[in-house]
C-alpha cells in the first residue's frame, strides 16, 4: 500500500459499492475490520463468525464454537488471534490460522455486546448486559477475570480500549472511561442509553451514541461537548457509530437503511448513503483508508471512495 | 618424549619435555574416556558451568534468554536522579568482572573489610555479665540487643583501671575476704537406704577444705533482683532473649558466676541461664523436643573451648570444690542460700538472724456449699416498657438499676421510651402507637379473637395439607406441622445463636417465641411481643423470628462442629457501599437539556485498577502501595426498609424448603437436616415460578389487548376455510398491520408451517383460483396454537403476535426472538427484515440468494414472468418433494416479505382492490412456486 500521496487530498467519503457479501449466517451482527484494514470479521446469528477478505469478497475461514449468536469480535493486533463474544455468555479466544478456541471465558451473567483486545492482545475486555465489565487475561490460565468493572448500572452496550483506557457505553446513560495510568474513571452523563461508543483517532474525544437518535462527541479530557449529531434514527436498537480514518467525518448506523456522515467539525451533514431497506445494524471504518464495512440483514457491503479503483487491491490472499 | 618405563640412565641422556605419565599400576586397564555427556566444567571455584544453545557458547539469561520475564515486559519505573547525582558512581570494568577474574587483570579486591577498630573483639565476657545484668532488671526484655548493636569499640576505662588495680576477670569487687576456716562435717552415722536425703546440714557445716590466713577476692555474685513483680506475666517469665538468639552461649560460658551452688539464683533470676552451653539459635519449649532427644537438652551441642577456662586463676573457682566432683546433693546448699538472701556489708553491731522471720499466715478459703454453682444469674433487667410506670419510677428511685442498665446500651440503640426515660420525661399524651389504642376494650378483645380464630383455621387449612404430603412419605410419623417445624428450629439454649444479641430484649423475645414454638403454641409471637410496639412492626418481628428459627436451626452436630464462631463478629447491619456515588441524576438531566456538557455531567472517581490488569496494560500502578480494587468502599447502614421488602418472599421460598426438607427426612431418616441441592433447585423453581407468573400476569393485561387481533386471525381463518373474497382477508391483515409496525412473520410461518406438505399435493391439480384456500391441516394448527396462547403471549404488545406461535413449532432462530422479547437495554435488530418500504418490491433481496443491487430494477420488471416461468418449471419438478423440504425456511421468508408487500400496497391506499386481489393471489401462488425458484 506504498501509494505516495501527492498531496493531501480532500477526504473523501465511501459512497461507491465495491463488495456485496452474502455472509449465509443469519443476521450479521457485526462487521469489524482487523488492525490493518485488510481482513475482516463477521458476526452471525447464527453462532459462527467469519474472516473475509472483504476485498475480494473471498471467505477465508469460518470459526464455529459459540453456543448462541455472535455479537461482537476483534482481531489482535499481530492478526494470530480473534475473540469474540456473544448471547451465550462466554468470551471466545480464537486461533487465526487453525480455527481452533483456544480459550473459552465464562463468567458474565448475561449475553455479552462487546469485547475488545487491549493493545497488545494480552487482556480481552468484554462488556454484557450484566452491567459489567471484565477483563480476561490470555497470558494466564486464570478462569477468572483479572478485573469485573461493575461500576454501570445497565448493561454495556460498547467498549473501546486504547493503549491506557477503557471506554465503555452503557444503558444506563454513561459513557465511563477508566483511565489505568492515572487510576480514576471519569463518569460522563449522556441521559440516553448510550448504544456505541469510540474512540478520536487522535484520542482526544470520544464519540457516544445515544438512543434518542443523537451522536455527541465529547472532550476526553473535560467531558464537554465539542459537537452533535442528528439526522439518523436510532431508537430501538444497538447500532455502532465511527469516525472516519483522519477523524474528518463521523458516520453512524440508522434504523432506516441508510449510513449518515456527518462533518465532524461543522456538524453538518455530509452523506446519507442507502445501504439496505433493513436496518444497518454494523458499520466499521477501514483504519487507513476512506473503507466502510456496513452491515444489514444477512449482508456485508463493502464501500470505497469514488475514486479508488479495483486495481489498487490489495495483494495476499 | 620420557617413556613412562625408562632407566634411570636413559632419562639423563634424554631430555625430558612435560609431565611424565604416571605409571599404570599393573594389572590395571586402562579407564574407559568420560562419554562427553557426563563430562562436566568447573570454573576456579568448583561451580558448575552449564553451557547453554547449541554449540555450547551461549549461556543462560533472563527468562529464556530474553531480559523480560514471566509477566511480559515490566516497565521499571522512573527515579529522578537529580537528587542523587553527587553519590553516583561510575562503575568501572571490574564491577563486571567475575571475583576470580579480577586477580588476573591485577585489580585488587575492593571488598569492604572491618578495620581493627570496629572488629568485633572474642566475647568480653564483662560487658556480657553487665548485660545481663540489665537485662534482668531492665523493665523490658531484649533491650539489651541494642547494646550489643552500640558496643563500644574498646574495653571501657572503668574495665581498665579496674585492672590496672589488680582485678582479674571472674572476680568480684571489693576488699579481699578472709574466710573462717570451717569444720569439716563428719559423715552420718545413719544409714539411708533408697533415696538419699538431702544433707541437713547446718550454717557452719562445711565439707570443704579452708587453708587458714588466706584472704580471697569477693565472689563475683550476681545482685539479686529485689523489683517488686509489677507485670501480669509468669513469674520468672522472660521474653525471648535475643541475645541467646544472636550470641549463643551465654550462660555456658561463666562457669564461676554460676555454679551448681547458686542454681537457686539462677532460678530465681529466671532461668537466665541454663547449666548447658547453648548454641546459636532460638532454643526453648516452642518446638518442643525431640524423640531423640533428652528433657532440653541441646542434642547439638558441641564441646568447645570456648566453655574452658584459658586464665589461670589464683582463687577457686565458683563451686570451691577444688576438684571435688561429688554428686551434688552433698553440697552444700544452705551457705549459699544465706548469701544470696543478704549481699551486702553488715552494719556494726548487727548480724545476720540465725532465725528467718516468721512465715506469714494464710488462711484458706471457706468451704463451699455443696449446690453451689460458680454462676451468677443476673436479675431481669426492668426497663420501662414492661412494668408500670410507677413501678419503675420507684425502682429508679430506689436502686438506679434502670438507669445503669441504660447506660450500658448504647446511645444509638435505644428506643424513643427509653430515651424519654433517661430524659426523664412523661409519656406523651398524643396518639397512642396503635390504633387498637382507640379501641375499647371489648373490641379490642373481639379482634383478638377473630385474628385467632383467622390464625388458626389457617393454620389448620395448611396443616391437613402438610401432614397428607407428610404422612403420604412419611413411615409412619405424624408429627403436627408446628412441631415438626419446632424440632427443626433453632434451639435457643443448646445453639449459642443469637441472631438479635444487640438488643437483649428482643433476643429474649425470640428466644420466648422459639420456646413457645416448640411446645407447640400456636399464637407465639402474640404472647412475647412488646406492647409498645405498633401493629406493623409486631408483625415485622413476628416474621422475622420466624425466619431467623428457620434460617438458623441447629445444623447437624457433626457440621457444626467443624466450624467454629468467627472471632471478629461480622457487622451484619453493614454493607460496603462504594464510597463515591454518581450524582443525583436530575441535576445531569437539565444539563443535558441545556447541553452543558462538562462539569454538570461528568463524575470524577478514584478508581484502582488491579495490579496484574496495569501490568498487561503496561502502565505502572498508579496506587502501587493500595490493596483496593475498583472503587474505594465504605460501610454504611443497611436499608431496613430493603431488609422488610425482601422478607415475605424469602419467608416463603423458606417455608416450602423446610416442607422440603421435612419430607425429605421423613423418607430417609438418616439424613442430615442440612438442605440439599433439590432444595436449592425447589427454590429456583418456585423463583422462576413466580417470574414466570409476574410475566403472565402482565401478558393477562396485554391480552385483552390482544383480543382485537387475535379475533381476526380466527376471522381470518375462517373466511379461508370457506373461500371469501380476498379483500377481506387483506383487510385483516391491514388491521394487524395497523397494530405492528412489523409484520409477524411468525405467525405465517406457524400457519404455514404444517401446511407445506399438503400444499404440494394440492398445487398439483388446483388451479390459481383455489390455491389461495388454505390446506386442511391449517385449522389444527391454529388451534394448538390457540391453546398456547395464554403461556406464550409477550407483554410487548410489538411483539405479541410473533409470539402466537408455539415455540415447538417454530425452528430455533424464532426462539432466539422470543427470548430477546424479555430483555433489557437496545435490542438487536431482527434476524432479517419485511419493513415497509416505500419502494415496492415483491421480491427483496432477502429472499432471493442471487439478488444483486445491480440486478434489481431488470427483476422488478420482470417478475410476472419470472413467476410464470418458475410456476411451470414447478409443475414439472413437482414431484421432487425434497426441495420443497429444503426450501422451506426461504418459503417462509419469502412469505413475509410478500405478506408486508400486499400490506404496503394497501397502506398505501394508491392501489386499487384488482392489484391487492392480485398480489394476494400472487401471495400464495409465489408460496408455492418459490421453493422451485430455489432450485
Amino acid at each position: 500500500m506504498a501509494f505516495p500521496e501527492p498531496k493531501p487530498k480532500k477526504p473523501e467519503l465511501p459512497k461507491k459499492l465495491v463488495q456485496n457479501l452474502e455472509c449465509k449466517q443469519g443476521a450479521v451482527r457485526a462487521v469489524r475490520f482487523n488492525v490493518d484494514g485488510n481482513y475482516c470479521l463477521t458476526c452471525g446469528s447464527d453462532k459462527s463468525l467469519k474472516l473475509w477478505n472483504p476485498h475480494k469478497g473471498t471467505l477465508l475461514k469460518t470459526y464455529s464454537g459459540h453456543g448462541y449468536e455472535v455479537l461482537d469480535a476483534a482481531g489482535s493486533f499481530d492478526n494470530s488471534q480473534l475473540c469474540s463474544c456473544g448471547a451465550d455468555k462466554t468470551v471466545v479466544l480464537w486461533d487465526v490460522a487453525s480455527g481452533q478456541v483456544i480459550r473459552k471465558f465464562r463468567g458474565h451473567a448475561g449475553k455479552v455486546n462487546c469485547v475488545q483486545f487491549n493493545e497488545e492482545a494480552t487482556v480481552i475486555l468484554s462488556g454484557s448486559i450484566d452491567s459489567s465489565v471484565r477483563c480476561w487475561d490470555c497470558r494466564s490460565r486464570r478462569p477468572d477475570p483479572i478485573q469485573i468493572l461493575d461500576e454501570a448500572k445497565d448493561g454495556v452496550s460498547s467498549l473501546k480500549v486504547s493503549d491506557y483506557e477503557i471506554l465503555s457505553g452503557s444503558v444506563d446513560g454513561r459513557v465511563r472511561r477508566y483511565d489505568l495510568r492515572a487510576g480514576e474513571l471519569y463518569s460522563d452523563y449522556i441521559g440516553s442509553p448510550v448504544t456505541s461508543v469510540c474512540f478520536s483517532k487522535d484520542g482526544q474525544c470520544t464519540l457516544a451514541a445515544s438512543l434518542d437518535s443523537t451522536l455527541r462527541l465529547l472532550d476526553k479530557d473535560t467531558g464537554e461537548l465539542l459537537g452533535e449529531y442528528t439526522g439518523h434514527k436510532n431508537t430501538a436498537y444497538k447500532l455502532d457509530c465511527c469516525l472516519s480514518e483522519k477523524d474528518t467525518h463521523v458516520a453512524s448506523c440508522s434504523e432506516d437503511g441508510k449510513v449518515y456522515f456527518w462533518d465532524l467539525v461543522e456538524g453538518s451533514l455530509m452523506l446519507s448513503l442507502p445501504v439496505g431497506r433493513g436496518v444497518v445494524q454494523s458499520l466499521s471504518f477501514h483504519p487507513s483508508e476512506p473503507g466502510l464495512l456496513t452491515a444489514t440483514e444477512g449482508h456485508v457491503q463493502f464501500w470505497r471512495e469514488e475514486s479508488h479503483m479495483a486495481e489498487k487491491q490489495l495483494p495476499g490472499c | 618424549m620420557a617413556a613412562p618405563g625408562a632407566s634411570d640412565s636413559e632419562e639423563e641422556e634424554l631430555a625430558g619435555y612435560g609431565t611424565a605419565l604416571e605409571p599404570l599400576p599393573e594389572g590395571e586397564r586402562i579407564k574407559k574416556p568420560v562419554p562427553l555427556q557426563e563430562q562436566t566444567v568447573k570454573d576456579e571455584k568448583g561451580r558448575y558451568k552449564r553451557f547453554h544453545g547449541a554449540f555450547s557458547g551461549g549461556f543462560s539469561a533472563g527468562y529464556f534468554n530474553t531480559v523480560g520475564s514471566k509477566e511480559g515486559w515490566a516497565p521499571s519505573t522512573f527515579v529522578s536522579s537529580r537528587q542523587k547525582r553527587a553519590d553516583k558512581t561510575a562503575l568501572g570494568p571490574e564491577d563486571f568482572m567475575d571475583e576470580e577474574d579480577l586477580s588476573e587483570y591485577g585489580i585488587a579486591p575492593k571488598e569492604i573489610t572491618t578495620t581493627d577498630d570496629f572488629a568485633s573483639k572474642p566475647k568480653d565476657r564483662i560487658k556480657e555479665k553487665a548485660r545481663h545484668i540489665a537485662g534482668i532488671t531492665s523493665s523490658i526484655p531484649g533491650t539489651t540487643a541494642l547494646d550489643d548493636l552500640i558496643a563500644p569499640a574498646k574495653i571501657t576505662i572503668g574495665v581498665e583501671l579496674l585492672r590496672k588495680m589488680g582485678w582479674k576477670e571472674g572476680q568480684g569487687v571489693g576488699p579481699r575476704v578472709k574466710r573462717k576456716p570451717r569444720k569439716q562435717k563428719p559423715d552420718p552415722e545413719v544409714k539411708v537406704y533408697g533415696c538419699a536425703l538431702p544433707p541437713e546440714g547446718s550454717e557452719d557445716e562445711e565439707d570443704e577444705y579452708q587453708p587458714a590466713n588466706v584472704t580471697f577476692a569477693p565472689k563475683d555474685v550476681m545482685p539479686v533482683d529485689l523489683t517488686p513483680k509489677e507485670n501480669v506475666r509468669g513469674l520468672g517469665y522472660q521474653g525471648l532473649d535475643p541475645t541467646k538468639a544472636l550470641f549463643g552461649v551465654s550462660g555456658g560460658e561463666h562457669p564461676s558466676l554460676f555454679t551448681d551452688g547458686s542454681e537457686k539464683t539462677s532460678n530465681l533470676l529466671g532461668d537466665l541461664r541454663h547449666s548447658k552451653g547453648r548454641k546459636l539459635g532460638i532454643s526453648g519449649q516452642a518446638f518442643g523436643v525431640g524423640a531423640l532427644e533428652e528433657e532440653d537438652d541441646d542434642i547439638y551441642a558441641t564441646e568447645t573451648l570456648s566453655k574452658y577456662d584459658t586464665v589461670l586463676k589464683d582463687e577457686e573457682p565458683g563451686d570451691m570444690l577444688y576438684g571435688w566432683t561429688a554428686p551434688k546433693q552433698y553440697k552444700n546448699k544452705k551457705g549459699m542460700e544465706k548469701e544470696i538472701r543478704y549481699i551486702g556489708k553488715i552494719l556494726d553491731g548487727f548480724s545476720l538472724a540465725s532465725k528467718s522471720s516468721a512465715t506469714k499466715k494464710t488462711y484458706l478459703p471457706p468451704d463451699l456449699p455443696r449446690d453451689y454453682r460458680p454462676v451468677h444469674y443476673f436479675r431481669p433487667v426492668i426497663t420501662a416498657r414492661n412494668e408500670n410506670p410507677l413501678l419503675l419510677q420507684a425502682l429508679v428511685e430506689s436502686t438506679g438499676k434502670l438507669e445503669t442498665d441504660a447506660l450500658q446500651q448504647n446511645r444509638h440503640t435505644l428506643n424513643a421510651s427509653q430515651r424519654r426515660e433517661l430524659l426523664g420525661e412523661t409519656a406523651l399524651k398524643g396518639p397512642s402507637p396503635s390504633v387498637l389504642e382507640y379501641l375499647s376494650g371489648k373490641d379490642k378483645e373481639r379482634i383478638k379473637e377473630v385474628k385467632q380464630a383467622a390464625e388458626q383455621q389457617m393454620k389448620t387449612q395448611t396443616l391437613p395439607q402438610q401432614s397428607l404430603n407428610i404422612s403420604s412419605f412419611s413411615y409412619g410419623v405424624h408429627q403436627k406441622w408446628q412441631m415438626a417445624l419446632g424440632g427443626q428450629l433453632a434451639t435457643p439454649s443448646s445453639s449459642d445463636f443469637k441472631p438479635f444479641a444487640k438488643n437483649p430484649e428482643k433476643q429474649k423475645r425470640y428466644e420466648d417465641y422459639i420456646e413457645s414454638l416448640k411446645q407447640g403454641q400456636k399464637d407465639t409471637s402474640e404472647s412475647h411481643t412488646d406492647p409498645g410496639m405498633t401493629e406493623w412492626e409486631r408483625g415485622r418481628e413476628r416474621e422475622e423470628f420466624f425466619h431467623a428459627a428457620v434460617l438458623y436451626k441447629s445444623s447437624n452436630p457433626v457440621l457444626s462442629s467443624r466450624f467454629t464462631r468467627a472471632k471478629h463478629e461480622d457487622d451484619t447491619d453493614k454493607v460496603e457501599v462504594p464510597r463515591d456515588q454518581e450524582m443525583d441524576i436530575d441535576d445531569k438531566e437539565s444539563a443535558v437539556k441545556m447541553k452543558m456538557f462538562g462539569k454538570l455531567t461528568r463524575d470524577k472517581f478514584e478508581w484502582h485498577p488491579e495490579k496484574l490488569l496495569c501490568k498487561r496494560f503496561n502502565v505502572p500502578d498508579p496506587y502501587s502501595d493500595s490493596l483496593i480494587v475498583g472503587l474505594p468502599k465504605v460501610k454504611r447502614d443497611k436499608y431496613s426498609v430493603f431488609n422488610f421488602l425482601t422478607l415475605p418472599e424469602s419467608t416463603t421460598t423458606t417455608i416450602t424448603q423446610t416442607i422440603n426438607e421435612k419430607m425429605q427426612q421423613n423418607i430417609s431418616p438418616n439424613k442430615p437436616k442440612k438442605p440439599s441441592r433439590w432444595d436449592v433447585s425447589d427454590k429456583e423453581k418456585k423463583k422462576k415460578d413466580s417470574i414466570s407468573e409476574f410475566i403472565s400476569l402482565a401478558r393477562s393485561k396485554v391480552n385483552i389487548q390482544q383480543q382485537q387481533p387475535e379475533s381476526v386471525i380466527e376471522e381470518d381463518r375462517s373466511r379461508t376455510n370457506e373461500p371469501l373474497p380476498n379483500k377481506a382477508v387483506n383487510e385483516s391483515t391491514d388491521q394487524k398491520e395497523e397494530e405492528e409496525s412489523r409484520p409477524s412473520m411468525d405467525l405465517f410461518k406457524a400457519i404455514f408451517a404444517s401446511s407445506s406438505d399438503e400444499k404440494s399435493s394440492s398445487s398439483e391439480e388446483d388451479s390459481d383460483e383455489e390455491a389461495h384456500q388454505p390446506p386442511s391441516s391449517v385449522p389444527n394448527s391454529e388451534s394448538t396454537k390457540h391453546a398456547n396462547l395464554p403461556d406464550t403471549s409477550s407483554a410487548d404488545v410489538q411483539e405479541c403476535m410473533a409470539v402466537t406461535s408455539e415455540p415447538d413449532l417454530v425452528p430455533p432462530l424464532l426462539k432466539e426472538e422470543l427470548d430477546k422479547v424479555e430483555e433489557f437495554g437496545p435490542r438487536l435488530p431482527p434476524v432479517s427484515f419485511s419493513k415497509t418500504t416505500q419502494e415496492h418490491e415483491p421480491v427483496s433481496l432477502a429472499s432471493s440468494v442471487e439478488a444483486n443491487q445491480k440486478e434489481k430494477p431488470k427483476k422488478n420488471k420482470e417478475k410476472h414472468k419470472v413467476k410464470r416461468e418458475h410456476k411451470h418449471k414447478k409443475e414439472k419438478k413437482k414431484k421432487r418433494k425434497k426441495h420443497r423440504h429444503k426450501g422451506k425456511h426461504k418459503n417462509k421468508k419469502s412469505e413475509k416479505n410478500s405478506n408486508s408487500d400486499t400490506v404496503d400496497s394497501s397502506d398505501s391506499l394508491s392501489d386499487i382492490e384488482e392489484i391487492i386481489d392480485l398480489s394476494s393471489q400472487e401471495l400464495l401462488r409465489r408460496l408455492k412456486h418459490l421453493p422451485a425458484m430455489k432450485q
